[in-house]
């Protein structure tokens, strides 16, 4: 496929530590992309050398086809939502929507205005400052501002990490869907697994300044081909060398037939979650694990003998 | 009473004796007659606040405005640049804000006089020139409205630079990035999104600048020589050498409310919301 971002063997040194450790990556155009990591991976570092605020130690940074690494931030056809918004407070909705236009000395601002507005649902809020506006809305501007430029790739820094969780639920589907209307390429970094895993189309998992693995949110999250990957995805229950996920681990109060995978343990606990119930137990070759079981079915005490069961096409297995 | 008040009683009493109450004398010393051998004198009379429209006296006043006027644009000018390079100052940062504050150091008459030792015929500007065989005769660097105007852009560019870096360092710096990223390069990104978020901090700085530079006296006293007269050698000639002190209260009262309205308008306007 035709990658509209290309990174080659990028490395970035600070004084005293590496945050990114000679990287490659390649960005298909269209698509929605997503960098997850924990904080202090080289996830933003990397954002930040796509956008030109930094320089690379070494390494190549593609756009188009083309190597930017020499090009200003004002230069580079890419646009940012920083994670703070960086809304400039002195201007209304408008005028920082109008900003980037302005600068690029674009002809119909008023259309485009009115295009992105309607786009982000932010029609009738222009004529207010940031501070008039509620968190969402802010961030709403932060889109529309860099939508409007229409940029060849949109990079957005933890844009929904200061949104409270409902907020933030429903914008990720907000995102998502402004994503599939405009077709510009989104390069999202998040360390939130849940953000990158429904709305990418393809994740890339870094740690420590490099890239564990790159796929589809279900090669990753099924088939991690690393327990860094597996552990930072989703909750794994180790059994063993065996790593099964909660969800796909069942539970009985007697063993399945022989063929099937399972182990006997006794329950050490339960957690209600609302929508399942956790239980908690201690295999008899002293692992702790827990299993998600439907609400209906977590008739379990502590000190119950259990067997815990999975399928075989469910274990996680590194090579 | 609650005890909090009692927290600003100190500042009370001091700014009571010594700032009212010596304003009231003055204001009361301005509407009275001079005696025969100076000091204040019955009857009450407004003559003084007429005196002023003497064009002698209005020139002087005119031209106390705009030397004000020209030495807190040119602070602006140069400490604009100097604020913005101490904020992106990555390393160094507290020196450069220590180099900024270094003349605090020594009294203020004293640099002054380094001044007119620089500047006069024979001070180290004129003989290094004569020197180097670029002039023949001394440049006239001393004793005019040029020095004058130096004297007080020296003096008081530290008020106008230090009150726009706070207004600065507090700013978000991905603002500058954001700018950066939106196309903007970096003189647009100034003018559009630095300077007009500095306004509260560039105001403060020239009040700061504008009013010890209108009521100014050593300085023009110093390095002016006399010839330039502004209002704040007017005040201490009446107060002095002339010895007329109802004249000197009703030129400082003046002043002082042509102060006051000119900060109230400015706050006035300040105050609008910014955000």
């Amino acid at each position: 496929m035709d990658p509209i971002l290309e990174l080659r063997s990028v490395l970035k040194e600070f004084p005293g530590h590496r945050a990114v450790s000679g990287i490659s990556l390649s960005v298909p155009r269209g698509s929605f992309f997503s960098l997850l990591g924990p904080s202090g991976c080289g996830k933003t570092t990397t954002l930040r050398l796509i956008a030109g605020f930094e320089q690379p130690t070494s390494g190549d940074i593609l756009l188009n086809g083309e190597a930017v690494n020499d090009r200003k931030p004002y230069e580079r056809n890419v646009s940012t939502v920083f994670q703070s918004y960086a809304l400039f407070p002195h201007l209304t909705a408008r005028g920082n929507i109008e900003f980037g236009l302005r600068q690029h000395r674009v002809a119909d601002i008023d259309k485009r205005v009115k295009d992105v507005l309607a786009l982000v649902s932010l029609t009738g809020k222009e004529t207010r400052r940031p501070a008039q506006l509620s968190g969402g809305e802010r961030q709403r501007v932060a889109l529309a501002r860099s939508l409007v430029l229409q940029p060849d790739v949109l990079l957005l820094d933890e844009p929904l990490a200061a949104l409270d969780p409902k907020l933030r639920k429903q914008m990720r589907l907000e995102l998502k869907a402004v994503q599939r209307r405009v077709g510009i390429t989104f390069l999202l970094v998040t360390h939130d697994q849940e953000e990158a895993l429904s709305m990418s189309d393809q994740l890339a998992v870094m740690n420590e300044g490099r890239i564990e693995q790159v796929g589809s949110p279900q090669d990753v999250y099924l088939r991690p081909r690393t327990p860094f990957v597996a552990g930072f995805l989703g909750a794994v229950n180790w059994i063993g060398p065996i790593g099964v996920r909660p969800e796909a681990t069942r539970i009985a109060h007697r063993g399945g037939p022989g063929s099937q995978r399972q182990a006997p343990g006794l329950v050490t606990g339960s957690v209600f979650l609302g929508d399942c119930v956790e239980v908690l137990v201690r295999l008899d070759s002293g692992e702790d694990v827990v299993a998600q079981v439907p609400r209906s079915a977590a008739n379990f005490k502590p000190d119950d003998a259990v067997h815990i069961c999975w399928d075989a096409a469910e274990e996680l297995s590194f090579s | 009473m609650k005890l909090r008040r009692w927290f600003l009683f100190p500042a009370w009493l001091w700014m009571a004796l010594l700032f009212f109450a010596p304003f009231v004398i003055v204001l009361a010393y301005s509407f009275l007659t001079r005696g025969p051998y100076g000091g204040v004198w019955g009857p009450w009379t407004l003559e003084n606040y007429q005196r002023l429209f003497d064009p002698l006296y209005l020139t002087i006043l005119m031209r106390s405005f705009a030397m004000a006027a020209a030495a807190t644009a040119l602070c602006l000018l140069f400490a604009f640049p100097a604020a913005l390079f101490i904020v992106r100052a990555t390393r160094h940062r507290n020196l450069y804000l220590q180099l900024v504050m270094l003349p605090f150091w020594t009294s203020f008459l004293v640099r002054t006089y380094a001044w007119m030792f620089l500047l006069r015929d024979t001070g180290l500007i004129n003989t290094a020139l004569e020197a180097a065989g670029i002039i023949h005769d001394p440049l006239p660097l001393l004793y005019n409205n040029g020095a004058v105007l130096l004297g007080l852009v020296y003096g008081y560019l530290p008020f106008m630079v230090l009150p726009i870096y706070a207004t600065l360092e507090r700013l978000d710096p991905s603002l500058m990035e954001a700018a950066a990223d939106l196309g903007a390069r970096p003189m647009a990104a100034i003018l559009r999104v630095i300077v007009p978020l500095a306004k509260p901090g560039i105001l403060a700085g020239s009040v700061l600048v504008f009013i010890p530079c209108l009521g100014a006296y050593l300085t023009p006293d110093l390095l002016g020589g006399g010839r330039t007269v502004l209002v704040g050698n007017l005040v201490q000639n009446q107060f002095t050498g002339a010895r007329d002190w109802p004249f000197g209260s009703a030129v400082s009262i003046t002043l002082m409310a042509l102060v006051t309205v000119l900060l109230w308008v400015l706050l006035r306007r300040e105050s609008e919301p910014l955000v």
